[in-house]
């Protein structure tokens, strides 16, 4: 049996639709933001695989993958940062909470 | 000539409005009310020196071998440069009549601040609230008029024109909180901003076909060898009339344009003098303080139309047309007014309507003015009895100013009697009626004799009809003085103390312009001011006939006055149910207030400006708020999508994409 | 062929990384779903190995599993008490959150699948060297990366004065 990448990129997707349902049901903002993370997850391992199948000879899915970890870490942590921030004047992480926001 | 001093003339009173204006809150009351009488009283001294310089001191700039005075410009500044040919400039003009002007104007003015120094305060001597900007005002005031008589062009004078009728708008609603005279000082403005307009018309049609704003342009030639002086010559008039004969647009509505340009001209001289039907600010312009009534409102500022015509008086002479009009519509005011104040209760009210009535003789008097009749005497009579009614009438109103502060009230009915409680004002009080009567030999006596000689010059109607109006002139003034100080004995009221005479701020100028009307008929007038410079022999022209005429006329009327107002009688209720509707008529001005009130509020504010304003407020505004409500309602309906919920966000984000991508995937397929 | 070693190693991660994260994004118990999260990450990870991506995997590990899920674990303990449990999802809102998931499965699946015979070549290539990832990374001319890199050092830069900034106690 062969690995192709049609195997690769099943998991990945399921991945996705995974981060795709936490995201849109979960109330708490530090697990919508696991979901965010593993949405972002599966697209870094789409990258990989088409780096690795399809263009072998470039890196250029690689060096995307590594930038965006780079970023991810970034984001998380100032999301991190601001939903501590919330938590501290709303005492929830409720994210029904924040539609004060929009004012 | 040095500059220094002219410049000084206008800029002290600058000065002065700036510097009490601005920091008059700092300092005490008295310490403004000196600095503006002290910075007048310099004025004074520097136009008193300048027409002294000017009329006596025989320099070559300012008359002539042949004994003619001539115009200088002592300086004319460019102000607004628009293009080459337009421009506007700034200047200093000396001639008889500007001269004359400067004397009038800085007197008046003085007496007045001094005069005010005591009465803009109550009897325990507390100044009134404002008392700076009395001042202030005061001095902004004679700024603008000393700037409006030396205006080297017509554009200046109209600049000055309406500082003029600015300051008087301030100094008429001096007590603003009163809503009678907040109302008056609107009407004065709106009536002479009305007039202005015909005024700024006539200018703009003048200097379009003429391309010029000067005086000398219009009136005069140069003298050769002496820088920026002229001298009147009716050469440059013709000239003026020739040009607009030859060009495109002579005629409108069946009259020259020069003709509409002099006329429109004289409209803004209407306005300010106050003659019909323009008059109907000037009575109500009486809820100002006194001392501003008689500088503003019988001395200076309303005889600037007068001063207008005389200025551009040899353009007028080509135009016999825009004459005539004048000599109609300064009859029919004379008339008019002199009826009019017959019937009035209000003292100031009386002396407003004789103000009127003495304004239209002067320019009755410009109007019948012809070199070929005794050389334009009417002219020289017109600025006579300028000179002469500003010092009575002043005096008058200063007299009236201080009965008013006496007894509290402007109405004669409550004064009755007085000439034992106030001597000093009685006794100047009657030098001002005998004066305005015309009895020799009070001043008011030659001017008014002259201008009747110049009108019967003109026309025998106009004679009989201007000897008519000093007849009820006469009477109205004595019937005034009779009601004020005989009629019957003062009864002082329980808890007030008697009237009496006034400080001696209040006393002094009316002592000052009282001895001034005594003898200022004596001043060889015709030497000074004629029409075109030439010296006027008084004495060869005066015509004994008219004289006497005047003086038996005069005294008839003052004769009939004292008969019908000495003691207490019932002739005059008698006459008055004889003449009811004459009485009617006269009391209420002939209605034309009631007239005006029914032209703009029924007539143009019902008719024009309601339908107007009802489609502004309906149609147009609606379009508007039918945009807005519109706006307003689809934004609310969409707010509510914007919920703040972000899962919400991302469900509509997801949405979106699955559709673009099944569309993607629907394509590819 | 593939020995069946890598095979089975693959059933293992493909198993892991799809059961954590259906557990992750359901677990009711917050800190569990981090630690979810984490096995997911380290089968990332594996999956970065087994296509000869060492490097790539070794950052994963470091920067997601090491750093990522150490935040995600202290924001947790700052935010909740321990034991608790968020409500349970009412059946409505699952229901949907299924079908869009769902709906995007069922979509990229098909057209994934559809497609199948793009992707059948064989994982080509070797793990690249260290060296030419350190001078793609810095090289300025044809395929270097030092524009992004620096951008994204500004960025972090950016983030750590933001992150002290909002979290900061007024």
């Amino acid at each position: 049996m062969e690995i192709t990448a049609i195997y690769y990129l099943i998991p990945a997707l399921v991945m996705f639709c995974c981060g795709l349902y936490g995201f849109v049901t979960r109330r708490n903002m530090i697990a919508m933001l696991i979901s965010l993370e593993l949405m972002l997850n599966a697209v870094d391992m789409n990258f990989v695989i088409f780096n690795r199948f399809l263009f072998p000879e470039q890196m250029e899915g690689m060096m995307f993958t590594l930038f965006a970890i780079a970023i991810a870490a970034a984001e998380t942590a100032v999301a991190i940062a601001i939903i501590i921030n919330i938590y501290r004047s709303t005492h929830s992480v409720d994210v029904r909470e924040l539609n004060k926001m929009k004012f | 000539m040095s500059v220094t001093v002219p410049i000084l003339i206008l800029a002290l009173p600058l000065f002065m409005f700036i510097f009490i204006g601005l920091l008059g809150k700092k300092m005490s009351h008295m310490l403004a009310g000196v600095l503006g009488t002290l910075g007048m009283g310099t004025v004074l001294v520097l136009s008193y020196a300048t027409a002294f310089d000017y009329f006596f001191s025989g320099n070559p700039l300012f008359i002539n071998e042949a004994g003619e005075r001539l115009q200088h410009i002592v300086f004319d500044q460019t102000w607004l440069q628009f293009t080459d040919s337009l421009v506007i400039k700034l200047g200093f003009f000396l001639d008889p009549i500007s001269a004359m002007m400067l004397v009038v104007i800085t007197t008046i003015s003085f007496m007045v601040h001094l005069y005010s120094l005591g009465y803009m305060r109550d009897h325990h001597g507390v100044f009134e609230k404002g008392f700076q900007r009395f001042y202030a005002f005061l001095s902004l005031f004679s700024f603008s008029m000393l700037g409006l008589v030396v205006a080297t062009n017509i554009f200046q004078m109209y600049i000055f024109w309406e500082l003029v009728g600015a300051s008087s708008y301030l100094l008429i609603g001096f007590y603003y909180t009163k809503p009678s005279a907040v109302s008056a000082s609107k009407k004065a403005f709106i009536v002479t901003r009305f007039a202005d307009l015909g005024f700024l018309i006539g200018i703009l049609t003048l200097s379009y076909y003429t391309g010029t704003f000067n005086f000398t342009d219009f009136t005069s030639s140069a003298v050769a060898g002496l820088a920026d002086t002229f001298r009147v010559d009716l050469a440059t008039p013709e000239a003026v009339l020739s040009g607009f004969r030859a060009s495109a647009a002579p005629m409108f509505m069946g009259a020259s344009v020069l003709t509409w340009a002099l006329v429109l001209i004289f409209m803004g001289g209407m306005g300010k003098s106050a003659m019909l039907p323009l008059h109907i600010w000037l009575p109500d312009a009486m809820e100002g303080p006194t001392p501003v009534s008689a500088l503003i409102h019988a001395a200076t500022m309303v005889v600037a139309g007068v001063y207008l015509v005389a200025r551009l008086f040899p353009l007028y002479l080509m135009e016999s047309a825009a004459l005539d009009i004048i000599v109609i519509v300064g009859a029919l005011t004379a008339l008019y007014a002199a009826m009019v104040a017959c019937a009035q209760v209000d003292i100031k009210r009386v002396l407003a309507f004789s103000t009127i009535s003495q304004i239209a003789f002067m320019m009755v008097s410009l109007g019948v003015a012809r070199p070929d009749f005794h050389e334009g005497l009417g002219y020289m009579a017109s600025m006579f009895h300028l000179f002469t009614h500003a010092m009575f009438k002043a005096l008058l109103f200063l007299g009236a100013g201080a009965l008013i502060h006496a007894i509290g009230s402007n109405d004669y009915t409550e004064m009755h009697g007085l000439r034992k409680y106030m001597p000093v004002t009685h006794w100047t009080f009657l030098i001002g009626c005998l004066a305005i009567a015309g009895i020799i030999p009070f001043s008011g006596f030659f001017s008014k004799d002259e201008i009747l000689s110049a009108a019967g010059g003109y026309s025998m109607w106009v004679y009989i009809w201007m000897s008519f109006v000093a007849f009820l002139t006469a009477f109205y003034m004595f019937r005034l003085y009779y009601l004020i100080f005989w009629w019957k004995e003062h009864k002082v009221r329980e808890g007030h103390h008697a009237p009496h005479d006034q400080p001696w701020t209040m006393s002094l100028p009316l002592i000052i312009l009282s001895v001034v009307t005594c003898v200022a008929g004596f001043i060889p007038f015709g030497n000074l001011v004629s029409w075109n410079g030439e010296p006027y022999d008084f004495m060869a022209h005066f015509d004994w006939s008219v004289a006497t005429v005047s003086l038996i006329v005069a005294v008839l009327a003052i004769a009939l006055a004292t008969v019908m107002y000495r003691k207490e009688n019932p002739l005059p209720a008698k006459m008055k149910r004889a003449l009811p509707a004459l009485w009617d008529w006269c009391h209420h001005r002939f209605y034309w207030d009631e007239l005006y009130i029914f032209i703009t509020h029924k007539i143009i504010f019902g008719c024009i400006c309601r339908p107007l304003a009802w489609f502004d407020r309906h149609i147009i505004d609606g379009t508007m708020d039918a945009f807005a409500s519109v706006t307003n309602k689809a934004s609310g309906a969409i707010a509510p999508l914007q919920s703040g919920q972000i899962q919400m966000y991302v469900w509509i984000y997801l949405l979106g994409a699955v559709l673009l991508g099944g569309v993607t995937i629907l394509c590819l397929i | 062929m593939e020995s069946v070693g890598s095979i089975i190693l693959y059933a293992v991660v493909a198993a892991v990384i799809i059961i954590c994260s259906v557990l992750a994004v359901t677990t009711r118990k917050i800190l569990r779903a981090a630690t979810y999260l984490l096995f997911t990450l380290f089968a990332a990870a594996v999956v970065y190995f087994m296509l000869d991506y060492e490097f790539l995997g070794a950052v994963q590990i470091a920067v997601y599993a090491g750093g990522i899920v150490v935040l995600f674990v202290f924001a947790i303990l700052l935010t909740t008490h321990p034991g608790d449990s968020s409500r349970p999802l009412t059946s409505k809102r699952r229901a949907l959150g299924v079908a869009g998931a769902l709906l995007m499965l069922v979509s990229a699946g098909y057209s994934l699948l559809t497609r199948c015979e793009l992707f059948t070549s064989k994982a080509e290539g070797a793990n690249p060297d260290m060296q030419l990832i350190g001078e793609a990374m810095l090289g300025t001319g044809q395929g270097g990366y030092l524009l992004p890199f620096e951008a994204i050092s500004v960025l972090l830069l950016a983030c750590i004065i933001g992150g002290v900034v909002v979290a900061r106690k007024r």
